[in-house]
């Protein structure tokens, strides 16, 4: 008696060809792209020969640059800081209004949803531009843009993390007799805080990276310096001030790790 | 005997009450600094504001001739396929570095130069990345693609790292075991323990190449960006406000897109 051959096969034969044709759709999409920038003037075989070159130039950084660069740099920490204190303000309204749970209404809700989703669309640089027309260059500018971009973030973020609260606590407290704001106060950000501060670090973290270059649109900071030097081919400096951005960055990130981790 | 009066306090992240409160005031120390440095004074932001009422009259409504509307067309596309190549480019050389950058499979030296080079990709907003590639290699798209892939291998690499660190060494050892070639055990022992994340990451990064790709173009780097920027300086403001809805539904699409796949791969 001949025994049964049984085969074994991942995926049946619709999910195979679906994911063939997938596949064909992504590569056709990159090649397509690929020919319609038509990038004449360099080929891509230089790069390696021109970043070489580059690196070569920037070597060794300008230390002596230094002195100038860190006025610049409190200015960016502080635009930093800023833009995310006047965020987290602004974001904490936001967030009670885009949260299912605690929205007054399907307008107000939408209306949250709306302010999250436009500031979350139109990046840090693009504000930048914005306020400078408003405030006129300058670190200023700088920390509106930094608070505009960050409002959506933390709205939806905070959004979310007020959606799962535990409604139980919030009706023990209405239920004994307090007004809206006393249910705000011991009702629902007792159960936020450690998601307020968490993300709020987070952020800042990620701010300090993004108004960095806030001085290439003349909203302040250490781009200013940056900018300046890559216009005047200073390579040295140029490498001075990378150098110096990102030991900024990674102490930050470190702090922001750590920090995170205390509340958590 | 007395019995002990308790109190409750709720419990804190700090040992003591004084550091507690001498950390506070540094805090707002520190932001009172911070305003005075930014020049953050209220009347100077109630004018800002005030004005800002004035001209959203000039930002209002979005209008582009034809050959504007065109032109927003013709640079979306770049921006769109700029963000395709080096999705791709970027996500080819990741899985090396991932692989190289994973504490239970790489050897320390090998470890500690690819974590740097995520380190440096991550610390560098797309924009610095982009002025550079522009001075290296000229104006244009090419120099976006090399921007973004730069930047795509920092995310990509990290977080594919994080996961081949987090799979089951078990069935790795399982396949080593049968008598693999170092080669095999990666193929059959730590790859398909990946594969699910490593799409959804793809998604998620080609979502954020897209968003990025939209802006690299003001520093010269191929894209709608330079569009934008060119008119932020013509003053023609309510041409901005067509370039910036244009690339606001163009983000939401793609954040469409990724949500959807990314919620099938999970």
């Amino acid at each position: 008696m001949a025994t049964e051959q049984r085969s074994w096969e991942r995926f049946d034969r619709r999910r195979r060809i679906s994911r063939f044709a997938l596949l064909l759709i992504a590569g056709v999409t990159v090649i397509a792209s690929w020919r319609f920038m038509d990038t004449g003037i360099v080929r891509p075989e230089t790069i390696p020969r021109e970043v070489g070159d580059l690196l070569t130039r920037m070597y060794p950084p300008d230390v002596a640059y230094t002195t100038q660069i860190v006025q610049p740099l409190i200015e960016t920490i502080q635009i930093a800081a800023l833009g995310t204190l006047g965020a987290l303000v602004l974001a904490i309204p936001v967030a009670l209004l885009a949260a299912e749970n605690t929205t007054p209404n399907a307008a107000t809700f939408w209306l949250g949803k709306f302010i999250v989703t436009t500031s979350r669309s139109v990046n840090t640089i693009i504000w930048a531009l914005f306020f400078v027309v408003l405030f006129g260059s300058g670190p200023l500018a700088g920390a509106v843009a930094i608070v505009f971009r960050s409002v959506g973030f933390l709205g939806k973020l905070l959004g979310e993390e007020i959606e799962e609260i535990d409604f139980g606590q919030v009706e023990a407290v209405r239920a004994s007799g307090a007004s809206q704001a006393q249910v705000l106060l011991y009702g629902i950000l007792p159960q936020v805080k450690p998601a307020v501060v968490g993300l709020s670090i987070y952020r800042w973290d990620i701010n300090i990276r993004d108004s960095t270059v806030l001085g290439f649109v003349g909203a302040g900071g250490i781009g200013v310096e940056l900018f300046r030097a890559v216009n005047a081919f200073a390579w040295q400096s140029v490498a001075m001030v990378l150098i110096v951005i990102l030991g900024v960055v990674v102490v930050t990130e470190s702090l922001s790790a750590y920090t995170r981790g205390l509340v958590r | 005997m007395a019995a002990g009066n308790r109190t409750w306090e709720r419990p804190t992240v700090f040992p003591r009450r004084g550091v507690k409160w001498a950390v506070y005031a540094g805090i707002v120390g520190f932001f009172v600094w911070s305003g005075f440095g930014v020049g953050a004074d209220p009347g100077r932001i109630a004018q800002g504001l005030g004005s800002a009422a004035s001209l959203v009259g000039d930002f209002l409504p979005p209008t582009a001739t034809p050959r504007q509307a065109q032109r927003i067309l013709d640079k979306m596309l770049e921006s769109v396929a700029m963000a395709m190549v080096s999705t791709l480019t970027g996500i080819v050389l990741s899985v090396p570095i991932a692989f190289m950058a994973a504490e239970n499979l790489s050897p320390k030296p090998l470890y500690a130069i690819n974590r740097g080079f995520i380190s440096i990709s991550r610390a560098f907003n797309a924009i610095i990345v982009g002025i550079i590639a522009v001075k290296a290699i000229g104006f244009g798209p090419l120099a976006g693609i090399l921007t973004i892939t730069f930047k795509t291998v920092g995310f990509f690499s990290k977080l594919l790292a994080e996961d081949i660190e987090d799979i089951d060494m078990g069935s790795v050892d399982a396949v080593r075991a049968v008598g693999a070639s170092p080669l095999q055990t990666l193929l059959y022992g730590v790859v398909p323990q990946i594969i699910p994340r490593f799409a959804g990451l793809s998604v998620y990064r080609w979502d954020i190449n897209i968003r990025t790709s939209t802006i690299i173009g003001i520093v010269g780097a191929g894209g709608i960006g330079s569009v934008l920027l060119t008119a932020f300086n013509r003053y023609d403001y309510q041409y901005v406000t067509a370039i910036l809805l244009a690339i606001i539904a163009v983000v939401l699409v793609a954040e469409g897109v990724s949500a959807v796949v990314r919620r099938r791969y999970n």
